[in-house]
């Protein structure tokens, strides 16, 4: 149930009183609402779980983690296993 | 895929691996709270890649496996009615029952239907006014903002035959109970990543306190896993109780306020019984009484009809991460996906069939302690 992907979202609607939109999972769209996520962008990232947006990706943290595990990789490349 | 590809990378995992590695300096027990993270684990073999020193426990972070009989017996009666059209997420259909499951039920004539969105089942429900549409709302907190979506939606259109049955359990509560149990070895915790992307961490700095437990939240990638592993190892190492995020760009500390808002208008607290473990007092969300009408449990007066679970399945020492699956005597034997004597080897966030898919079918010793 915590079975949740990043979605890219495309196009963004109305339907049936709910904020929907058309997301991008690197090739295969389906729609998701995003009512809870209602600040969310078209071309910006959400995390979807059964057809909801329910967390914005944010690229700063993403780019700050990856940069992050990058570096305590390349120590370990420059030393050697330990 | 953009968030995600980047987050399998293989040597960047071994580098954070190699880390921990480095780090640690005693043995540590943690444990994984989400189903969705054993089977990471498991299926990227990372059990197997991080020093001996960490050992893995596996959680109850899966809202199938946990789901009383007596609720999945409730449903089985209720799908097999002929006015009822009965919607479930997929990973239901062959959770048994006692003696049943919803799969046979649909073979034998119920209208039972995998969804993939509690909308969907709204939908059916407007498209077929002379039925009842009955949807099996399962799930921790990271489900519980679409499942009340479905009943605000069912009730601004009007519609009057719509229900849900209800399942759900919270994070917290079984954190508190694993770590209140006199057996309990776990020392520090990965929390669930999508259950903190809707409910923020506030929750866990109390927790985390009372028993001295450091926390992280992690994610469910590879990297996000290593990462989340190496954050509690820091933390164990410097004898820090803090609670870490491994997951920042999903997960904030106040988490998702819409979601949360729109829990607290439809759902209440409540005592719970997770199958496998016993009652937990109020870990669980039930319907407010203001939406009883989208309530099945009182919609629909069905008994209970209520076996005894097998006596070889362990599923509830395993889902308190006391034993694992292949310490289990009907593991792989008589007790396999086909034929699953528990929830934990059929959902497919369930330890035993995460172990049972990728391979660690080998008996293993008793861990000393």
């Amino acid at each position: 149930m915590c079975l949740a992907v990043p979605g890219k979202i495309v196009e963004i609607y109305e339907k049936g009183g709910l904020k929907m939109a058309q997301v991008d999972f690197g090739g295969i769209f389906r729609e998701a609402c995003l009512d809870y996520v209602p600040e969310a962008e078209v071309n910006e990232y959400c995390v979807i779980h059964v057809g909801f947006a329910i967390s914005l990706l944010s690229e700063k943290e993403a780019m700050e983690t990856l940069d992050l595990l990058k570096e305590i990789s390349n120590i370990e490349t420059e030393l050697g296993p330990g | 895929m953009k968030y995600v590809t980047e987050y399998r990378d293989a040597a960047l995992v071994k580098g954070v691996i190699e880390e921990i590695r480095r780090t640690v300096t005693r043995p540590w027990t943690m444990m994984e709270i989400c189903g969705g993270q054993t089977h990471a684990i498991v299926r990227h073999g990372l059990d197997q890649l991080l020093p001996a020193e960490i050992e893995l426990v596996h959680g109850p972070g899966c809202p199938v496996c946990v789901t009383p009989l007596e609720l999945i017996d409730k449903a089985l009666a209720i799908a097999a009615r002929p006015d009822v059209i009965f919607c479930s997420y997929g990973d239901m259909l062959r959770v048994p029952g006692s003696g049943r499951d919803l799969f046979s039920v649909k073979a034998q004539g119920g209208d039972v239907r995998v969804v993939y969105s509690p909308l969907d089942a709204v939908q059916i429900a407007q498209q077929n006014p002379d039925k009842q549409v009955v949807f099996f709302a399962i799930g921790f907190e990271t489900t519980a903002p679409p499942n009340v979506m479905s009943v605000l939606q069912a009730q601004r259109l009007g519609l009057k035959n719509y229900s849900i049955l209800v399942s759900h359990v919270r994070v917290p509560p079984a954190i508190n109970a694993i770590l209140s149990s006199p057996e309990n070895r776990v020392q520090g915790f990965l929390l669930a990543g999508h259950v903190s992307a809707v409910m923020g961490y506030w929750e866990y700095p109390s927790l985390a306190k009372k028993f001295n437990v450091p926390m992280v939240v992690t994610g469910f990638e590879p990297l996000d896993i290593a990462n989340g592993i190496l954050q509690t190892v820091q933390l164990l190492e410097a004898n820090k109780v803090e609670i870490g995020n491994a997951y920042s760009r999903a997960v904030t500390f106040e988490g998702n306020q819409p979601a949360q808002k729109t829990i607290g208008q439809v759902f209440m607290e409540c005592d719970r019984k997770w199958r496998g473990i016993g009652m937990i007092p109020m870990s669980g969300w039930c319907l407010r009484p203001e939406f009883d009408q989208f309530n099945a449990e009182k919609r629909f007066d069905v008994e209970a009809i209520t076996a005894d679970e097998s006596p070889l399945c362990i599923a509830g020492q395993i889902l308190q991460g006391l034993k694992k699956p292949n310490q289990c005597s009907a593991f792989g034997t008589i007790c396999h996906p086909e034929h699953p004597l528990g929830a934990t080897m059929v959902s497919s966030e369930g330890a035993c069939a995460a172990y049972y898919k990728y391979g660690r079918v080998e008996m293993k010793d008793s861990v000393p302690s």
